[in-house]
């Protein structure tokens, strides 16, 4: 058996566990979930390091036929677009788990839901089956509405449960639709990813018919990752959400658009995708630049963290609108450093929330005195949000703003004042508010992350940040390889231009440290 | 004539016949061994049939052509079987609340199978009215089997009218379509049927014969009957409506459109697609503000006969296939909501969905049931509902780019909207097992063997049928190989 299937199976297997634990077995519930999430994020750094860059095809794969007749097989797989992201979300996973002792009440029936979301969304970045892949994105995000809406915190809880379910479910179905009509179309009698690709090669999907998939394909997924306009239910259901569900879904369920864009619609329908890239670029300036706008305007800090990372989205999508293979490289980096990103900063906004009971930042204060250790990870993770150098972010955004200066240079202009700028200003003004300036007087008494379990998820995420900012190598070596593959596809006929791309950045990561 | 192969339809009815007459004989309190007998007896002649080698396996005509043994008939026989043995078993739960007659209470459900069994099997109209008079007429007396509530009377009455006024459109089609053809057996009328394509009495023929079955499957605007009938019919019989009556519906309805008059469907297109589109909407509206189980079920059903006619409207074989394969995910959840309303209500005596409140601290595993039955419905995975819509979905886009008709397109989208309109009612559900404020009964409730037996069977059925549907899914490709 692979090692994908131990890592997407343990989360599975210990939620089915959990079901038959008594409710009273609080500790048990809570180190059978802990364990559960650690195992995979041991397995997915031992096969992060085995992984070997650029060789030919999928590795650590297996394939079990499932549904012989419509060519369904279980299928998992990595290659260096998705073993990044695999890494990342087991690692997210872990933190949530631990993060969540925040929950006080019907804790065995929110350690089952987590432990399906970080199964599920694992197993759907390994897989290589588009029907897998959807429905296990499917299994985690359902789930999420649940626990938004029975765990969630604020008197607008409500309303952010029935929006994001409305819109994610609204999101998947599109998507769905779209993955049903890829696989009709392609004629191959297959869902599996590498077959319709191979197949692809050769019987290139009509175009007409790759006009009407790929906005299906684009907006679909697009929905799911708050491609403006239709990113208003994740600031509201972020803010609205248990911290450990905040973290998960924003780091790594967020990211499977982004994924089955790359994975998927890219390769599959060049043509459209050529056609529909300039106009996402454009609204990916939406993302950049409207809604770090609204983050400015932000007097609760989650609603800020929030909208700050759905601008961060923006980044990604430029990445992908590039179509070149440093875009996509940066688009992946800054999928994985966003992960760890968006994770860390809505566990220590828990954390302070947890605390203090409000988010508020008018009310909040001097926080860096009281609680030095939260205080000073959210520093960091702020600065690493305003794309700091020495931060994994910095890596990835610096990577796509040279992808994209190519072939949108005002679209880059614009966008790299909104990153300089706007995510400078609203991150600052945010920690002054919450970190510097008068405590106020109800606030000198609550406690720092006292212990090393307290402590560990922050430190965990903050470190993954750190060793992929300073050492980006770790991730481009793996990644470029195969984004080649991708681009190669996307641009058909253009083989020429790619070579000179590629051997302008034979060194990826000497250009993005210079 | 080859009269062997109605064995197991004799069979079920000499079965029937045999439970009205051990009445006699039977002492009051234990008449509920008679349903066990009757599951025991059903139980043995499904498994006839599963081993593929006993009665029902030799395929072939009988009685000039009006009686067809085939692939279709065979799965929904064994679809049929099932759903009989597993309402007998909430049957059997239910008896302490049915005043007078239970053995013919059972003896009824085993009729109306007999009915279900030959409109399985119907390949003449004659043989399709009279099986659906038998599934009808049964499930009149069904309907108002208690007797002593109002609610259970106006459900039979209300029943009995609708069902009437569907069985004369009926009756008024076949003769019209006999009247223009000469011809009763779908093989024969299917020959000549593209000589009447033109002809309009012919086109009213078959639009009332549609009706007529329209009514059983509760497809808008023949629904009217659907939130009252269910809501005051006994919690047995509202589950046999909902599966059993829906599936015969359904068989019926494959079999008229695709081997009687398969050239008049082909000119159908739009008005199947704007049917299905209606019903979805319909049915998934109208739930939304039902505060009683049985009446929510009943708007559901019918926004899922909607479901089920996207497989009709896409016109090809993976639509049918799609239509039996969610059928058989649709039994186990259907079947496993009713059963835990026939047994959380027995205690409670009121069926609103508030009743459910604290149902988490009375009986786990109902409330786990209900949960589950509530999520396949809505297609989440891995349950039976979310493959069954995949595959539904999947015909009709595949119809789509095949046809370029664009109103195939605007379906799937309403099909959408239909899903997502549908999370909200059955996360209400879920929510009022979970998450009311005030609970006013905790007494835990306790189940019976049979009862924690029949949940059982239903919640491995949704599991299985979603995460393997091998083999459901071959046996349902084989049967739709008959309607080619």
């Amino acid at each position: 058996m692979s090692i994908l299937t131990y890592i997407a199976g343990w989360p599975l297997l210990a939620a089915l566990a959990l079901v038959v634990v008594p409710h009273n077995y609080r500790v048990i519930i809570r180190a059978i979930a802990v364990l559960a999430t650690l195992i995979p994020a041991v397995l997915a750094v031992k096969m992060f390091c085995q992984f070997v860059p650029g060789a030919n095809g999928f590795q650590f794969e297996q394939q079990i036929p499932w549904v012989e007749s419509l060519g369904i097989s279980y299928h998992v797989g990595v290659d260096g677009l998705n073993v990044g992201l695999i890494l990342m979300g087991a690692i997210v996973a872990f933190a949530a788990a631990l993060c969540s002792w925040e929950i006080q009440t019907r804790e065995k029936e929110f350690y089952i839901l987590l432990l399906v979301m970080t199964g599920g969304i694992l197993g759907a970045f390994a897989s290589l089956d588009l029907f897998f892949f959807y429905f296990l994105h499917e299994l985690a995000l359902v789930p999420t509405f649940i626990m938004i809406g029975v765990w969630g915190r604020g008197e607008r809880k409500n309303y952010a449960t029935f929006q994001i379910t409305l819109y994610l479910s609204i999101g998947a179905l599109i998507a769905l639709i779209g993955l049903i009509a890829l696989y009709l179309q392609s004629g191959a009698n297959t869902f599996d990813i590498p077959k319709l690709i191979e197949h692809a090669k050769t019987n290139p999907l009509p175009v007409n018919a790759q006009h009407f998939i790929f906005p299906l394909l684009l907006f679909g997924f697009g929905i799911l990752v708050s491609l403006w306009p239709f990113h208003s239910w994740a600031p509201l259901g972020y803010g609205a959400a248990p911290s450990p569900t905040a973290m998960l879904h924003a780091g790594v369920l967020k990211k499977f658009g982004l994924y089955g864009l790359i994975r998927i619609a890219l390769p599959l329908m060049p043509q459209a995708a050529h056609h529909w890239m300039t106009f996402l670029a454009w609204l990916c300036l939406g993302n950049i630049l409207y809604v770090g706008w609204v983050a400015m305007r932000q007097k609760d800090l989650n609603l800020l963290i929030g909208n700050s990372s759905v601008a961060h989205m923006g980044f990604i999508f430029l990445g992908i609108a590039s179509l070149n293979l440093i875009g996509i490289t940066g688009a992946v980096l800054i999928m994985i450093a966003h992960g760890f990103l968006a994770a860390l900063t809505f566990a220590l906004s828990g954390y302070i929330y947890q605390k203090t009971g409000t988010l508020e930042m008018s009310r909040l204060g001097g926080l860096c005195r009281q609680i030095p250790f939260i205080g000073t990870a959210l520093l960091m993770a702020a600065m690493a949000g305003c794309g700091l150098p020495g931060f994994a972010n910095f890596v990835g955004e610096v990577t796509v703003f040279f992808g994209a200066w190519k072939v949108f240079p005002l679209v880059t202009v614009l966008a790299v004042w909104g990153a300089l700028l706007i995510g400078a200003l609203y991150m600052l003004r945010a920690m002054r508010n919450v970190l510097h300036g008068p405590l106020p007087e109800k606030w000198n008494s609550i406690p720092d992350a006292s212990n090393v379990w307290r402590k560990l998820p922050y430190a965990l995420l903050l470190a993954s940040l750190f060793v992929f900012g300073v050492w980006p190598r770790l991730l481009t070596e793996k990644i470029t390889p195969d984004a080649q593959k991708v681009v190669a596809m996307a641009n058909p006929g253009l083989e020429k231009t790619t070579a000179v791309v590629i051997s302008e950045i034979q060194n990826p990561q000497s250009s993005i440290r210079n | 004539m080859n009269a062997s192969s109605i064995t197991l339809e004799i069979c079920v009815i000499a079965l029937g016949v045999v439970l009205m007459l051990a009445d006699f004989w039977m002492p009051a309190e234990r008449k509920k061994f008679a349903a066990y007998a009757a599951i025991a007896a059903l139980g043995g002649l499904l498994l006839i049939s599963l081993s593929g080698n006993g009665v029902c396996s030799v395929f072939g005509t009988a009685f000039n052509g009006a009686f067809v043994e085939d692939g279709l008939a065979l799965f929904f026989k064994r679809f049929f079987l099932v759903a009989a043995i597993l309402v007998l078993f909430m049957a059997a739960e239910f008896s302490d609340r049915i005043a007078a007659g239970i053995s013919e209470y059972y003896s009824l459900i085993v009729f109306a199978l007999a009915g279900m069994l030959f409109a399985a099997s119907a390949n003449d109209f004659v043989m399709l009215f009279v099986s659906i008079e038998l599934i009808t007429i049964t499930f009149y007396v069904l309907t108002s089997f208690q007797r002593g509530k109002i609610a259970s009377l106006e459900a039979g009455v209300k029943y009995l009218i609708l069902g009437a006024l569907s069985s004369a459109f009926l009756v008024f089609g076949i003769a019209l379509i006999w009247g223009t053809t000469g011809k009763l057996n779908f093989t024969e009328l299917a020959a000549v049927a593209v000589q009447f394509e033109a002809n309009k009495l012919f086109l009213l023929g078959v639009l009332f014969v549609l009706v007529g079955l329209g009514f059983k499957i509760a497809a808008f605007p023949f629904q009217i009957w659907v939130p009252d009938v269910y809501q005051g019919a006994p919690t047995p019989t509202t589950a046999f409506l909902a599966v059993g009556s829906k599936a015969a519906g359904f068989v019926l309805l494959l079999r008229v459109l695709f081997t009687a008059v398969p050239a008049v469907t082909a000119h159908w297109t739009d008005l199947l697609i704007v049917n299905s589109g209606i019903t979805i909407l319909y049915g998934n509206l109208c739930a939304l503000p039902q505060r009683n189980l049985k009446r929510l079920l009943g708007y559901s059903s019918i926004a899922h006969a909607g479901y089920l006619l996207l497989g009709v409207a896409a016109l090809n074989a993976s639509g049918q296939a799609a239509v039996m394969y969610y059928l058989a995910g649709y039994l186990f959840t259907v079947l496993a909501a009713f059963t835990v309303i026939c047994l959380v209500a027995r205690q409670t005596d009121t069926e609103d969905i508030p009743a459910l409140a604290g149902l988490n601290q009375r009986s786990p595993l109902l409330a786990a049931t209900m949960t589950l039955a509530m999520a396949s419905l809505a297609g989440i995975p891995p349950l039976a509902g979310f493959f069954g819509k995949f595959l539904l979905l999947k015909s009709v886009i595949e119809s789509a780019q095949a046809t370029h008709n664009h109103g195939y397109y605007c379906l799937v989208f309403t099909a959408l909207a239909g899903v997502v309109i549908s999370l909200y009612y059955y996360f209400g559900v879920i929510r009022a097992i979970y998450w009311s404020r005030e609970t006013p009964d905790l007494s835990p409730i306790s189940l019976s063997a049979p009862a924690k037996l029949t949940v059982w069977i239903c919640i491995a059925g949704m599991f299985w049928i979603g995460l393997f549907p091998n083999t459901v899914l071959n046996l349902a490709n084989e049967a739709a190989n008959v309607l080619k």
